[in-house]
């Protein structure tokens, strides 16, 4: 009897503890989610929402999305065997490029939405992260406009009720001009609450809206004015095309950012000028993370902490690489002999004198002298050196009676006339034909190259960020826009820091300023950063310059400067040494142009290609959706 | 249980299911040209698109396909109705259009195979073209004749005689190349284009003539010729 009671004890016990609690007990919160109010409680904890965000960011050319959205366009061979793709197809599929990510519209959505009710978070906080969160909208709104003119202009989550009838979240195109004025009103509204820090390079600041506002107006103003040259690439409810007389509005828009960003309102940005040598200092705009005044918006990345990038692995110089891999991209010499020389003319790289005759180089990189500076800056020319170590880029051999020796792989060895022992008859970067990796065009990028130890190894890998906006450019749409309002003076003032950085000297007149010589400067400026592209459409000149047909050489010497010049088919320089012991130029170097063996395709844009295509499912599923023209 | 007997129904079983999920082939055939009057209209390869539509299954995407260089194309079907279009856009040729200027459709019904010729408007024809060689100079002689002279007539850009060491012959795919523009053709009723064919390795080429019309995007092309060609 005596344990009766702690088994009634027991009994009480268990029904005051198990009962009462019943549906607290099963109503356990999750331990591996976070509530909206618990994410949005901590700002440590919103920043990491916010950095998911900033990784969603869609680059045309992005040093982690690989190296071959750089390689397009006739600008660069691609030294890859995989990649031959790119220079032996006749077109571009009217896919290419597009985007439509609303899911990632809908997170951005919602973390506005969310941050803007968050009861925990300090006004400042607020402020800051909700003015990122609309600038990282805007500026994907941006990236789609430009490539596929108007679409649903979504700023809110949109919810689905379960009806059975989705109408109500079906949204047509908006205007194309609609998404521009969206992008330039949300910098607008937002450039007051970002800081106001030339240092603060990843996370965006008052400079990266302004410079934002000034390319986005840029982009509609040279839409609406040059869309007037493509009647064909319009849609009758504007989702494409700008209409004419907004031109001026845009342009002024532009200007004015510009003239806000370079006034200092934002902090000081300034052209990167820390080094003597002009090449030396082009090249480390790219590569100089410390207090670098240049860049303004980057995507950062940093060693040993998993976010690197392996740019430099594919693209280094291949000889004498850490693992010996690199070399994929080849600058053409399209691109190269477009540098100006230095009293800011332009000329064929000379390979013969008036006459006709072939020029005899003493060495190699003599026949590169007396240009613009960013040649050597954008370029590895042959006879320059990468991480102090001379790149090994030469041909072969050229006998007396103009025949070629030379050998079928890297640094290859033969015998020469007149000779007892094999010599090495080709360099060990090449170029050999139709070898990947060696130099196909005669030249290996610089720009974006890292040189620092390990960067070139896979284990390693590069934290050289990629720029988004740089100052250099904000110059140059300010010249453009003023040279659009008639404000040649002004353009040239904008336009001469640029070119004085680069060793050109001589400053451009107001009467120089033309509009070749803005898509010039644009062109050799901004290489392999991803602008061509957007460009040339805006410019309505891409479906000029890349016409489709095939270039001869008379078309790769001719009207350098000029806009519309033909740019289908990527072409080399390739150095020989003359082997004739007769001749006082015996070990002199002579060079030839060569269109690169796999290069059998021509570049060709069609009208359907300025607007990319919008995919048939999405159509099916919302029909409010209208086709791009020309497709 | 023996070995035969479970081949056997393993066998039955393979024979029985096959019909059962699968669905049969299209088998409607439907092919023809792109014409003007009855004549077959030249293009450039894999560049003039059409679209057919066929609603009542769903989501609606296009079937797309393209233009043959002869302006032949064709496809296997199945039975039932199409809505046939090109594309605003698509070809040196006017395809009627609705009056809110969307592409107006042609309807096919297919029951069975068919042939059917696409009836279009174009801007020009090439006449009577006339390609021949000698030594390594290959001319061509042609007549352009304007077909729509109303409010929406455009002008001629360029004309182009392609030489080419396969029957694909375009802007894109030559040896060799001479272009007049439009300006400098002196009568349209005897166009003269020589062009200089580079040394080949080989005993017969082809030629092609191209039109390529003021803000139209494709060209128009005289039928490909393959001559003899020695040097």
């Amino acid at each position: 009897m005596k344990k009766i009671l702690p088994i009634l004890f027991a009994i009480a016990l268990l029904y005051t503890a198990g009962c009462t609690k019943d549906s607290d007990f099963l109503n356990v919160q999750p331990t591996s989610i976070l509530t909206n109010e618990q994410a949005f409680s901590d700002p440590a904890q919103v920043l990491s929402i916010l950095a998911d965000l900033y990784n969603r960011q869609l680059d045309f050319s992005g040093l982690d999305n690989g190296w071959a959205s750089f390689a397009d366009f006739s600008e660069s061979f691609p030294s890859e065997n995989g990649s031959a793709h790119i220079v032996q197809r006749n077109e571009w599929g009217f896919d290419a490029w597009n985007t439509w990510d609303y899911g990632y519209i809908r997170d951005l959505n919602l973390f506005i939405e969310r941050a803007t009710v968050a009861k925990a978070l300090s006004d400042a906080d607020k402020t800051r992260f909700l003015a990122e969160a609309r600038f990282l909208r805007a500026s994907y709104y941006f990236e789609m406009v430009k490539r596929m003119g108007g679409v649903p202009l979504i700023t809110e989550s949109l919810l689905y009720d379960f009806s059975g009838d989705p109408t109500y979240l079906q949204h047509p195109r908006a205007k194309e001009h609609e998404i521009y004025d969206f992008v330039i009103s949300e910098a607008e509204a937002v450039k007051n609450n970002l800081p106001e820090n030339p240092n603060e390079k990843s996370r965006v600041t008052k400079g990266a809206a302004l410079a934002m506002i000034t390319r986005a107006a840029l982009y509609a103003g040279s839409i609406a004015k040059y869309g007037a040259t493509t009647p064909q690439v319009t849609l009758p409810g504007l989702e494409v095309s700008i209409p004419a007389s907004m031109a001026t509005g845009y342009y002024t828009k532009a200007l004015n950012a510009a003239k806000e960003l370079i006034s200092g309102s934002a902090g000081s940005y300034a052209l990167y000028n820390k080094k003597p040598e002009l090449a030396e200092n082009f090249a480390s705009i790219f590569l100089d993370k410390g207090n670098n005044p240049e860049s303004i918006w980057v995507e950062d990345f940093k060693l040993k902490s998993g976010r690197v990038q392996g740019f430099t692995v594919s693209t280094q110089p291949r000889y004498g690489a850490e693992e010996e891999e690199g070399g994929r991209i080849n600058p053409s010499l399209n691109l190269v002999e477009s540098f100006e020389k230095l009293d800011n003319t332009y000329a064929p790289v000379p390979i013969t004198d008036a006459a006709g005759n072939p020029i005899f180089y003493n060495n190699l990189s003599e026949i590169f002298a007396g240009r613009d500076a960013r040649l050597h800056g954008t370029v590895i020319l042959p006879g320059s050196s990468f991480k102090g170590r001379p790149v090994d880029i030469w041909a072969g051999y050229q006998l007396a009676d103009g025949n070629i020796i030379t050998g079928d792989d890297r640094g290859a060895q033969k015998t020469l006339p007149g000779q007892t022992a094999p010599v090495q008859v080709v360099g060990f970067d090449g170029p050999v034909s139709s070898k990947e990796f060696t130099a196909q065009s005669g030249f290996y990028l610089r720009k974006y190259v890292d040189p620092t130890p390990g960067a070139g190894s896979r284990g390693t890998n590069s934290e050289v960020p990629f720029i988004r906006y740089r100052y250099a450019e904000v110059l140059l749409n300010a010249a453009e826009a003023a040279f659009e309002l008639g404000q040649a003076d002004a353009a040239a003032g904008y336009m001469n820091p640029v070119r004085a950085r680069a060793g050109l000297t001589i400053p451009l007149t107001a009467a120089d300023i033309s509009f070749d010589r803005i898509v010039h400067e644009r062109r050799v400026e901004l290489a392999f950063e991803g602008h061509i592209l957007f460009d040339m459409k805006r410019w309505r000149l891409a479906h000029i310059v890349w016409d489709g047909n095939k270039m001869t050489v008379a078309d790769l010497l001719g009207n350098i400067g000029s806009a519309t010049k033909r740019n289908t088919q990527p072409y080399g320089l390739w150095p020989y040494r003359l082997h004739d012991a007769a001749s006082v130029n015996n070990g002199k170097w002579v060079f030839r142009i060569v269109l690169p063996a796999l290069v059998t395709g021509a570049n060709r844009f069609r009208l359907g290609n300025y607007y990319s295509f919008i995919d048939d499912n999405i159509r099916a599923n919302n029909p409010k959706i209208v086709r791009q023209p020309n497709q | 249980m023996t070995i035969d007997r479970i081949i056997l129904i393993v066998v039955v079983i393979t024979t029985i299911s096959c019909k059962k999920d699968n669905y049969d082939s299209p088998n409607a055939h439907l092919h023809g040209h792109v014409v003007y009057k009855g004549e077959a209209i030249e293009l450039e390869y894999d560049q003039v698109r059409f679209e057919l539509y066929q609603y009542g299954f769903g989501k609606t995407g296009p079937i797309s396909a393209v233009f043959a260089p002869d302006g032949s194309y064709s496809m296997l079907l199945f039975n039932g109705e199409y809505k046939f279009i090109i594309p605003n856009g698509q070809g040196p040729f006017k395809w009627k259009q609705t009056p809110q200027g969307a592409p107006d459709t042609t309807v096919i019904t297919m029951n069975g195979s068919q042939e059917l010729d696409i009836e279009v408007t174009p801007y020009y024809m090439i006449r009577n073209p006339q390609v021949t060689a000698s030594g390594a100079t290959v001319s061509g002689v042609f007549k352009i004749e304007k077909i729509i002279t109303d409010a929406s007539a455009k002008d001629i850009e360029s004309v182009s005689l392609y030489i080419n060491k396969t029957q694909f012959v375009s802007g894109a795919d030559n040896v060799a190349v001479k272009t007049l523009n439009g300006k400098d053709i002196a009568d349209l009723n005897n166009v003269h284009l020589n062009v200089t064919v580079p040394n080949l390795n080989q005993t017969y080429l082809y030629a092609r003539v191209g039109l390529k019309i003021a803000g139209i995007e494709d060209r128009m092309f005289s039928p490909v010729t393959k001559y003899p060609f020695r040097k």
